[in-house]
């Protein structure tokens, strides 16, 4: 099962560990973190359920680009990584 | 008289207490954090954290406990006739709470100009989708430059909580009568100097900056708008400029005392790009008599090389009338207890300053 990581930074604010759970996209894999830790949603995602702004995103290495959708497919061993995206300075 | 105040800044909220005739911060929350909104009846605290990666968030304190998280004022799933909706279907900033005119219930104001209300203390909130289903709304312009317009203000009168008037940057005064049921623009007399000629008086093309009523006589409400100050006697129907400000009548703060319909206080502040005090000197302006004069109070304030700018929701006034307190851009804090005549600052450099909120 794919593996999320979050930022260290989220950890001020909320509980936010490393979790392995089931999913064939990188939505599917976070509704069931957020199933788990519903808190934890508005962090990463904002009204419409689109990836925040300032939050980036990487599967395996590579930032993901659709951001709305989050249909990104995954497999049983990606990882995942969820950072602030930071703006300059 | 209250014996908190609440200040919300760039980095954090700080309370300050009444100790040994003076104030001094008491606590503080949430240092490094953004704080945009802040509200406390004294039982029930309410602060708005506008974090910068990850969103509005709303946290709360029942007396001197634990700060909880909460559920954060949302908008529903965007409908597919609103694609074209020139404003974002999700909440940017929460930039005021307000009560609601009975125990637990309050209404918050925010970026893009949604109106949310609870009735269980803070936990959760729902969008007043009347006045955000408005297609008028959608002609609402953005604030300071953005996307997004603004609500600034909620005054509930208080005999009759169901009548509601808000104030929106930019897009006029709307009132309800039926506790958000219906909505209408409201504001004859208004003139917006900067919108083209056949807008200028546009009640829905007005920029408010901020609205404040005197809660014994809450038919009389003070308007900050961006050109001027303003006066309505008739619950904001009908608005009188008040031209003799001094020394300016551009600002964002006001506050009206809550018995004497007659004062109010201002920041004042240089019109209209530059933004700060003018001659670099920092002062409040006040009425006692209607907006026909204004007194310039700057017993305790900078007066040189003073670049402080107040914000919408760092001047506020006690339930007496007599203690007023507000913060800057710059991080001073300053506190009257005398209704404006001296001013005394905290031992404290604060971040900017946001917000300031007696205990109400």
């Amino acid at each position: 099962m794919p593996t999320v990581f979050f930022t260290n930074q989220l950890a001020r604010f909320i509980d936010a560990p490393t979790v392995v759970v089931p999913g064939k996209t990188l939505g599917g894999v976070l509704g069931n973190v957020f199933g788990d830790h519903p808190q934890l949603r508005g962090y990463i995602l904002d009204d419409q359920g689109a990836i925040r702004r300032h939050v980036a995103v990487f599967i395996d290495g590579l930032q993901v680009s659709d951001r709305t959708e989050l249909s990104q497919p995954v497999d049983d061993k990606s990882e995942i990584h969820i950072f602030q995206a930071l703006s300059g300075g | 008289m209250a014996s908190k105040l609440y200040v919300g800044t760039r980095k954090g909220l700080f309370i300050l207490a009444r100790k040994n005739g003076g104030w001094d911060i008491d606590e503080t929350k949430f240092l490094g954090e953004p704080v945009s909104a802040v509200y406390s009846d004294g039982q029930t605290t309410l602060a708005a954290l506008d974090l910068g990666h990850f969103g509005p968030k709303l946290w709360r304190r029942e007396g001197d406990g634990e700060w909880e998280e909460m559920e954060v004022p949302a908008f529903p799933k965007k409908p597919d006739d609103a694609q074209d909706d020139p404003h974002p279907w999700s909440v940017g900033r929460i930039w005021n709470i307000n009560p609601a005119g009975k125990k637990g219930s309050f209404w918050a104001g925010t970026m893009p100009g949604g109106l949310f209300r609870s009735d269980d203390n803070g936990a959760t909130w729902t969008l007043n989708d009347r006045l955000w289903m408005m297609p008028d709304r959608r002609k609402w312009m953005g604030v300071a430059g953005g996307e997004q317009p603004g609500l600034s203000s909620v005054l509930i009168d208080p005999e009759i909580p169901k009548k509601l008037t808000i104030g929106v940057s930019c897009a006029g005064i709307w009132q309800s009568e039926d506790g958000g049921r219906s909505w209408r623009n409201i504001g004859d007399g208004f003139d917006n100097e900067y919108m083209p000629p056949d807008q200028r008086h546009d009640p829905i093309a007005q920029d408010i900056h901020q609205i404040a009523h005197c809660r014994a006589h809450p038919e009389v409400i003070w308007c900050q708008h961006h050109s001027r100050i303003y006066r309505s006697t008739d619950y904001g129907t009908t608005w009188t400029p008040l031209e003799n400000a001094k020394p300016s009548g551009f600002g964002f703060a006001v506050v009206a005392h809550p018995q004497d319909p007659d004062v109010a206080w201002f920041v004042p502040a240089i019109k209209d790009e530059q933004r700060f005090p003018v001659d670099a000197k920092l002062v409040v302006s006040r009425t006692r008599d209607g907006g026909k004069t204004f007194e310039v109070l700057d017993r305790g304030l900078p007066g040189r090389h003073a670049y402080d700018l107040v914000y919408r929701h760092a001047l506020d006034v006690d339930a007496t009338g007599m203690q007023l307190a507000f913060g800057s851009t710059s991080g001073g804090l300053w506190i009257s207890a005398d209704a404006g005549e001296i001013w005394t600052a905290p031992d404290c450099r604060l971040p900017p300053v946001a917000c300031v909120r007696f205990q109400a």
